[in-house]
C-alpha cells in the first residue's frame, strides 16, 4: 500500500501535558462496568450486591439481544450497584478481591487458524469481549448476526494529548498480531487498518499480516474510524461497518492466544493539571481516583475519561469509560474573569481563527498550549457560516446536517449522510464554532432518532 | 424589608459565592455586588438581560464546558462583531470628514480640516447615536421578553444603517427605519440568525419607498446643501442621462457626494483587507460579486447602445454603493448562502444583478441595494440546490455501490 489518503480539513491541537512513555502497572481497588457506556443497551442485571464474581463472570446483558453479555473484568465480589435518576442503572462495581490475580484460569488455547467464524462469535459472546466490537453507523455494539462490509481497525489516535498507539502496540506485538488474524476472520477477510504516514513507525503496525494496511496523512480527526470508513469504504444507507479500538485487538488477541481472560490495557494519564502525566496500565472500568492517585496538581482541575474533544468530565468516584484509551486532567477555567476580552490580541489564547495571532503562527511552529474548560462566550444562534467545513473531512455538509438534526427531519438527515458519521467527528466543529453550540449532542440525538426509527 | 437605595448596591460578600480571587479589579467586584438585584426575584430583576449583556461586554464570562467538547476555541460571536465595526471604522471616520468637505464645497467656503470634521461630526453622530440607542433598545426589550441573551449583530447593524443613508436624512427618520429594521427586519423572524434579508439594507429600502424624496434625487446628498445649488451622486448624473462624472480617481478616494459609509472605495478597501485577513467575510463572495459585475460591465461594454453601456465597466466598481454592499452588505453570513458553492453563485448574480439594473432600469439609480435584497431572498434557494446536488451524489454513490456488490 503506497498511496497515502490525505486529510486535508481537520486540526491538531497540541496541548502541554503530554504523557511520558513510561509505564506504570497499577492494581484497581475498584473497577466498574458501566451501561451507559453501551449506547442503545438496557441492561438485565444478573448480580447482587455482595456475590462473588470472577474474571468473565456475567454482571449483567442487554435486554434487547440477551446473547450479549457484559462480564466482570476482575475478581472479587459486587460492592455497589450503582443507580441514577428513575433508577437507571449506572455502574456494577466491583471491589477487586485478590489485587494480583486479574485475569481468569486458562481455558486452552485457541489457534485462530483453527477457529470458524461463528466459533469466534461464540467465544467472544460468553467471554464479555464482544462488546468490544462496534458498528457503525450509530456506534452500537455491533449485531452478532450481522455481516459487515468491511472491518477498521485505526492504529493512530489523532486526538489532542493521545496515547501513542505504536508505543503501546510495542509491548504486545503476539497478542496483537493474533487478535487482527482472529478479527480477521470475524470480518470475512476484510480487516482494515489504517495507519498514519509519519506518526506510525512501529514494525508490529507496519509489518502487520491478514490486513489491509491504508495509509493516511494530515490532522486529526485522520484517526477517527468515521473519517477512515468515509474514504474507504464509505457507509450507504443500510450498510454495516464493524471496527473496535488497538486495545480492544489486543485484549481479544490475547484471550485467543493464551485462553486467558485478561482486561488489563494501557492508558494514557496525560493532561497539565497532573504533576507527572504518564501510561498507566490497569484494568478496564478502573476508578479515576486510583488512576490519578497522588498526582493531581490542585483539587480545581477537570478530569476527563477519554480526550478532550469526545471525552466525558468524571470525578474520582467515577470510572474510566469501557472505550477510552486516555484519562486528560486539564485546569478548570472558571476563575477567570477578562475584561474586555473581545479586543485584546490574546497572544496566549488558541484560536483557528485569525482574530487571533496564534492562527498565523505556522503549524509547524505551534507552540504546545495550555486550554482549560473555558468556554470562552456564551451560546448564540448560528451566525458564522463555512467555518466547519474547514475540520470536517467529509463529503457532507456540517451545518447543514446539524440543522436537520435540530428540526428532526429523518428524511434530511439520512440524505445528508447522518450513517456515515458519529458524535466525535463533529468534535472539532464543536470546538471551533464561534456560536458555542454543543453540536456533539445535537448529532448524537439525531443518531437515536434515526435508530429508534430504524428498529 | 424595605431597603434604601444604596443597599442594593452594597450586597453581602456571601451572595457573591467566594469565587473571586483578590487580585480581581474593584469594577469586578463591584459588578459582582450588584448581581444580586438582577437575577430572577432581584428588584431591577426586569432589566436581567440587559444587566448581563453589559456584565459579558465588561468581562468573558466565566462558563466553563459541561459536556462534548471539554475545551473551546478562543473566538466568540462578540469578538467578530467587534472585528466588524473595526473594519468599518475607516468609512465611518472618512464619511464624518466627507459630511464637511461636501458641505464646504457646495457653499464654496474654504476651511480648515477640524472644522470640516466638526460640521461632518455634528452631522454625523446624532445619526450613529439614534441608531444605537433605538436599535439596542428594542433588542435589549426582545432579549427580556423572550429570556435570550442580547446578541452581538446589533453592534454591527447600528453602524451600517447610518453609513447607508444620505447624510442629510432626518433624525426621526433614521429611529423609524432602525426599529422598523430590527422589528419586521429581524425580531419577527426569530432575531440574530434568523433573518432572511440584510437588517440595515431592510432600513434603507424602508426609506428609499416610504420618504423617497428623501433617499433620492441631487438635494439630499450634501449636507445642508444652500438652495440654489445640487449636488447629485456619479449615478444621480448618469441616470439623469449625463456622463459628465468626477474622474475615477475622485471616486476612489472619495471626495464626492453619497450615502455617509460608501464614498471613499480607499477606506472600504482597507476594511475588507481586515476582514480577509482575519477571515470574518467571505473571500469567496466578495471575489464573486467583484467578477460578476467586472463580467456584466464587460458586456454591456460590448453591446455598447447607451451611452451608459459604454461607461468603462470599472467605473460600476467606484460608483455608489457597490463596493460597500460588496464587502459589508453581501458578505453578511446570515443572509448569504451557508454553503461555500451557494456563495460563488450569490456573490456572482449580486454583482451581475447590480450593474444590470443601474444601467437598464434608471427609476432605481442604486442597483446594488435592490440586488442584494433579492439575492438575500434567494439565498435559501441556492443553498436549496447546492444541498440537492450533495443528496443527489450520496444516492449515486450507493447505487454504483449496490451494483459493484451484486456482481
Amino acid at each position: 500500500m503506497t498511496q497515502v489518503i490525505k486529510i486535508k480539513q481537520g486540526l491538531d491541537i497540541k496541548l502541554k501535558g503530554q504523557a511520558e512513555k513510561v509505564v506504570e502497572c497499577q492494581e484497581a481497588k475498584f473497577c466498574a462496568i458501566q451501561p451507559t457506556d453501551f449506547i442503545g443497551v438496557t441492561p438485565r442485571l444478573l448480580v447482587q450486591e455482595g456475590n462473588a464474581v470472577e474474571v468473565g463472570t456475567p454482571l449483567f446483558i442487554d435486554k434487547h439481544d440477551e446473547r450479549i453479555t457484559f462480564t466482570s473484568p476482575v475478581n472479587g465480589f459486587v460492592k455497589e450497584i450503582r443507580r441514577g435518576e428513575k433508577r437507571l442503572l449506572q455502574a456494577v462495581v466491583i471491589e477487586c478481591r485478590d489485587a494480583m490475580n486479574r485475569v481468569s484460569e486458562p481455558d486452552g488455547n485457541h489457534p485462530a487458524d483453527a477457529m470458524k467464524r461463528d466459533d469466534i462469535i461464540q467465544k467472544m459472546l460468553e467471554t464479555g469481549l464482544w462488546p468490544m466490537i462496534r458498528q457503525r453507523p450509530y456506534s452500537t455494539i455491533a449485531n452478532p448476526d450481522d455481516t459487515p462490509k468491511a472491518f477498521f481497525i485505526s492504529a493512530f489516535d489523532s486526538s489532542p494529548l493521545a496515547p501513542d498507539l505504536d508505543f503501546i502496540a510495542e509491548h504486545f506485538p503476539d497478542s496483537l498480531q493474533n487478535g487482527l488474524e482472529v478479527l480477521s476472520i470475524l470480518s470475512g477477510k476484510k480487516l482494515h487498518l489504517c495507519i498514519h504516514a509519519e506518526k506510525t513507525k512501529s514494525k508490529v503496525l507496519l509489518k502487520a499480516k491478514n490486513v489491509d494496511i491504508h495509509t493516511f496523512s494530515g490532522p486529526h480527526p485522520s484517526g477517527n474510524i468515521g473519517t477512515q470508513i468515509n474514504r474507504i469504504c464509505p457507509i450507504n444507507k443500510g450498510d454495516v461497518v464493524w471496527y473496535c479500538t488497538l486495545a480492544d485487538v489486543i485484549n481479544i488477541g490475547h484471550y485467543f492466544r493464551t485462553g486467558v481472560l485478561d482486561f488489563s490495557r494501557i492508558y494514557a494519564v496525560a493532561g497539565t493539571g497532573l504533576q507527572k502525566p504518564h501510561y498507566i496500565r490497569t484494568t478496564i472500568g478502573a476508578q479515576i481516583g486510583d488512576m490519578v492517585a497522588d498526582n493531581l496538581k490542585d483539587d480545581h482541575q477537570r478530569i476527563v475519561s477519554g480526550n478532550v474533544l469526545t471525552g466525558k468530565a468524571v470525578n474520582e468516584n467515577d470510572f474510566i469509560g469501557f472505550y477510552h484509551n486516555m484519562l486528560s486532567v486539564i485546569p478548570e477555567g472558571d476563575n477567570r474573569q477578562e475584561m474586555l476580552g473581545w479586543i485584546w490580541p490574546g497572544f496566549k489564547k488558541f484560536s483557528v481563527s485569525r482574530t487571533f495571532p496564534s492562527a498565523f503562527v505556522p503549524k509547524m511552529l505551534h507552540p504546545n498550549y495550555e486550554l482549560d474548560t473555558n468556554m470562552h462566550g456564551e451560546e448564540r444562534p448560528f451566525v458564522v457560516t463555512g467555518e466547519f467545513e474547514k475540520v470536517f473531512p467529509f463529503d457532507i455538509l456540517p451545518l447543514q446536517l446539524i440543522k436537520a438534526c435540530i428540526i428532526e427531519d429523518i428524511d434530511l438527515m439520512e440524505n445528508l449522510g447522518i450513517y456515515e458519521v458519529d458524535e466525535e467527528d463533529f468534535a472539532l466543529c464543536e470546538f471551533i464554532d464561534t456560536s458555542k453550540t454543543d453540536i456533539q449532542q445535537i448529532i448524537r440525538k439525531g443518531l437515536d432518532l434515526v435508530r429508534k426509527e430504524n428498529e | 424589608m424595605k431597603k434604601n437605595f444604596r443597599d442594593f448596591f452594597i450586597a453581602s460578600d456571601k451572595e457573591q459565592g467566594g469565587t473571586l480571587k483578590d487580585h480581581v479589579s474593584g469594577l469586578r467586584r463591584y459588578v459582582s455586588q450588584i448581581k444580586p438585584n438582577f437575577v430572577e426575584g432581584g428588584r431591577f430583576s426586569w432589566l436581567q438581560s440587559t444587566f448581563e449583556a453589559f456584565e459579558s461586554f465588561l468581562f468573558v464570562p466565566d462558563k466553563t464546558t459541561r459536556k462534548g467538547c471539554q475545551i473551546r476555541d478562543a473566538i466568540d460571536l462578540k469578538r467578530t462583531m467587534i472585528f466588524v465595526v473595526i473594519a468599518l471604522m475607516p468609512t465611518v471616520l472618512f464619511g464624518i470628514w466627507n459630511v464637511g468637505y461636501q458641505h464646504f464645497l457646495a457653499t464654496a467656503e474654504s476651511v480648515s480640516f477640524w472644522k470640516m470634521l466638526g460640521f461632518g461630526l455634528a452631522k454625523a453622530l446624532p445619526t450613529f447615536v439614534i441608531s444605537y440607542v433605538v436599535g439596542l433598545a428594542i433588542e435589549f426589550i426582545f432579549a427580556q421578553i423572550r429570556h435570550h441573551e442580547v446578541n452581538e449583530g446589533f453592534l454591527v447593524t447600528g453602524l451600517l444603517i447610518p453609513l447607508v443613508l444620505p447624510p442629510d436624512i432626518p433624525l426621526w427618520m433614521v429611529a423609524l427605519a432602525t426599529a422598523f429594521a430590527v422589528i419586521i427586519g429581524k425580531e419577527a423572524f426569530g432575531g440574530t440568525g434568523m433573518n432572511i434579508v440584510n437588517p440595515a439594507l431592510t432600513a434603507r429600502a424602508f426609506l428609499f419607498f416610504a420618504y423617497p424624496s428623501c433617499m433620492s434625487g441631487d438635494k439630499v446628498w450634501i449636507a445642508n446643501l444652500p438652495d440654489a445649488t445640487t449636488g447629485p451622486t456619479p449615478l444621480g448624473l448618469l441616470a439623469n442621462g449625463s456622463t459628465d462624472l468626477p474622474s475615477a480617481w475622485t471616486m476612489f478616494w472619495g471626495g464626492i457626494p453619497g450615502s455617509l459609509g460608501e464614498t471613499s472605495k480607499i477606506a472600504i478597501l482597507l476594511g475588507a483587507i481586515l476582514l480577509l485577513i482575519t477571515g470574518i467575510a467571505s473571500w469567496r463572495i466578495m471575489v464573486s460579486v467583484f467578477a460578476g459585475a467586472i463580467g456584466m460591465g464587460l458586456i454591456f461594454n460590448v453591446i455598447g447602445a447607451t451611452p451608459y453601456m459604454q461607461l468603462p465597466f470599472y467605473y460600476h466598481l467606484l460608483m455608489g454603493g457597490f463596493m460597500f454592499g460588496a464587502v459589508f452588505m453581501a458578505t453578511d453570513p446570515v443572509t448569504a448562502p451557508q454553503t461555500n458553492t451557494g456563495k460563488w453563485i450569490y456573490g456572482l448574480l449580486i454583482g451581475i444583478f447590480a450593474v444590470m439594473i443601474r444601467v437598464i432600469n434608471p427609476a432605481y439609480a442604486e442597483g446594488m441595494m435592490l440586488a442584494i435584497l433579492l439575492m438575500n431572498v434567494f439565498a435559501p434557494l441556492i443553498d436549496h440546490c447546492v444541498v440537492a446536488r450533495n443528496i443527489k451524489m450520496r444516492q449515486k454513490r450507493a447505487k454504483t455501490n449496490s451494483k459493484t456488490t451484486t456482481k
